[in-house]
């Protein structure tokens, strides 16, 4: 990955998008980062930002979508906008200043940042040079109780895939159910399945069965390949749930899953288990469905 | 009738407060830095309450179909620890640009101290520099001299005063105020101050333009329903409609929408960022969630032993 490169990508999008005066005054407002007031023209700079350039959809290519993705894998465009380009431009600008300490500069923005400055900032974070300190305000950011602020860090972002340890990690699947948020826009969510994770899952589906709610059927994605004994009687409920997607979650993990049991239980759905093999029903088609759900 | 309360301070309030304001038609509230009931004394603190309500109270407020907006400033109470109102004012610059900031307040004088008119002015000086409307809190003691003065001293720095909101009215101050220019807030106080019975007087008195109505609600004995139930009567006794729309919405959004932050389609048609972000509107609540705004059965009653 190269992170000065990201940031003349940030910049190549934006020039080509900008009307010709409003590109002028982002990079006269770039060029204060050296001035002595610096500071002050930061936060001013980050704040007029969607002031003066709009808060439209960015609206990536396919082109950009893959330039992004080569730069950082599994960096996603896809719910960026142009202010938001524009704000992550400008921290990758100052994070390549030699004479200031970004970790510290990041956690006192983040600090008194409103919404959508806050989820700019936690946007970029692949793209900043990694520290310790940036990490804990990320788990500072993950603790929040908006649900748009904890997605910024989750979905679509592939920080949390390479840096988090597993605790963190197995947290945020977790709080992402728990704020009604979906799990499929986490990047490396299979890679990053483990057996504890899958261990909480299952609780938390009791949890939800007790109370007469419903249990999402993406749950399942992250406890099939370790599941077994207890663990294939939840998949078993699940997949005699009557309402198909939740049905189809269940035979999606159960297809994902070593154990002979689950092999016995798909038996009886010859149907279904073809679909999966054939790649009509799948993780992605869960998803479409849960979205059109919400 | 759609209403704005202009003046409340929600981040004392709990959420059944949030919910009686929206089932009575609130649609907007401004929040506006001030002090807490006891005095703050470190400019840390001071930074997490002005964070908190540019964000969290913002979001909040959104869960149940509120937009909330609010002004940044060092109140009059506070200007009197110097320590403490220098390390502020270095920060103010940092808020003043947020998302949803429609005015710099509220300001202005409490005991009328040096101090306090030191800082009055250094942040009529910033309003002016990030050209937002301002907010005065007039002074509860020597009202009509600090309420005169307060203009006196805007008018002195060059303000314009269709873009100042002088708030907490009476009867002895507001055909000054609205003589000059000004726009005339009136805060409704339970009991002591102004109740909405002598509101409703002023209002057939003086009319509606440039008055508006609000309940500075806070962390005391206040009324969060100020501003709906002060409409109500004043429809009873006869106010032309228009009237009260002017003074329980239309002027304070003019007034505050003069900082390019409020539009009143940022609630009749929020933009999708908004809606994932901040605002759940009034209707449709997503996730699967029971919408918050239920319909007329009181939860708070112990008739009613279901909790869910
Ligand atoms: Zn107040």
């Amino acid at each position: 990955m190269n992170k000065t490169t990201a940031t003349g990508f940030l910049d190549t999008i934006l020039k080509e998008r900008l009307p010709a005066d409003q590109y002028t005054w982002l990079l006269e407002r770039l060029a204060l980062l050296n001035n002595e007031d610096s500071l002050r023209n930061i936060h001013i700079t980050y704040g007029l930002i969607p002031r003066r350039l709009g808060r439209q959809d960015l609206a990536a290519t396919s082109e950009e979508s893959a330039t992004a993705d080569s730069l950082v894998k599994g960096w996603k465009l896809s719910d960026w906008s142009i202010d938001m380009t524009a704000r992550v431009m400008l921290l990758c600008t100052i994070a390549q200043q030699t004479n200031r300490d970004f970790a510290k500069l990041f956690k006192s923005m983040c600090q008194t940042a409103d919404l959508g400055e806050t989820i700019s900032l936690y946007r970029g974070i692949a793209l900043y040079p990694q520290s310790e300190e940036l990490d804990k305000q990320i788990g500072e950011g993950l603790r929040t109780n908006m649900r748009a602020v904890f997605e910024a860090i989750a979905h679509n972002n592939p920080y949390p895939a390479t840096h988090f340890s597993e605790l963190r990690w197995n947290h945020m699947v977790l709080k992402a159910l728990f704020v009604d948020s979906t799990l499929y826009p986490i990047q490396g969510l299979e890679e990053r399945c483990n057996p504890e994770l899958a261990r909480i899952l299952c609780d938390y589906a009791h949890e939800r069965w007790s109370a007469n709610r419903a249990v999402t059927p993406e749950l399942w994605r992250c406890v099939g390949p370790f599941a077994s004994d207890n663990m294939i009687d939840d998949l078993q409920r699940a997949l005699e749930s009557d309402v198909s997607v939740e049905q189809q979650g269940a035979l999606l993990a159960l297809s994902g899953c070593p154990d002979p049991r689950a092999e016995k239980l798909l038996e009886n759905y010859p149907e279904q288990t073809r679909k999966v093999a054939n790649g009509e029903l799948s993780w992605d088609s869960v998803a479409r469905q849960i979205n059109q759900l919400a | 009738m759609m209403f704005i309360d202009p003046h409340a301070h929600m981040i004392s309030r709990v959420t059944d407060d949030y919910e009686a304001m929206a089932k009575a038609g609130v649609v907007a509230v401004i929040e506006p830095a001030f002090w807490l009931g006891q005095p703050r004394t470190h400019v840390a603190t001071y930074i997490d309450y002005l964070s908190s309500i540019i964000g969290f109270e913002r979001f909040r407020a959104g869960q149940f179909g509120i937009r909330h907006y609010c002004t940044i400033g060092l109140n009059s109470k506070e200007a009197n620890n110097e320590e403490l109102a220098e390390a502020v004012m270095e920060i103010l610059p940092q808020f003043a640009l947020k998302e949803g900031v429609v005015a710099i307040g509220e300001i202005g004088y409490d005991e009328q101290t040096e101090l306090e008119d030191k800082y009055f002015r250094a942040q009529l000086e910033l309003a002016k520099e990030l050209d937002l409307p301002v907010m005065i809190h007039t002074p509860h003691r020597d009202k009509k001299r600090g309420t005169s003065r307060s203009m006196d001293v805007c008018i002195e720095h060059g303000m314009d005063p269709s873009k100042i909101i002088v708030d907490h009215n009476n009867e002895e101050t507001v055909r000054e105020v609205l003589d000059r220019g000004f726009w005339a807030a009136f805060s409704i106080y339970p009991s002591t101050k102004m109740g909405n019975s002598r509101m409703v007087d002023i209002l057939a008195e003086y009319g509606a333009e440039r008055i508006m109505v609000d309940s500075a609600c806070d962390w005391g004995i206040s009324e969060p329903l100020g501003v709906a139930k002060t409409a109500a009567l004043a429809l009873e006794r006869g106010i032309p409609e228009e009237n009260v729309r002017l003074v329980c919405y239309q002027n304070a959004l003019d007034a505050y929408g003069q900082s390019g932050q409020m539009k009143e389609e940022d609630w009749l048609n929020p933009p999708p960022v908004d809606q994932r972000g901040l605002y759940e509107g009034n209707s449709v609540l997503r996730g699967g969630r029971e919408p918050l705004i239920e319909d007329d059965t009181d939860k708070r009653t112990l008739n009613n032993l279901i909790i869910e």
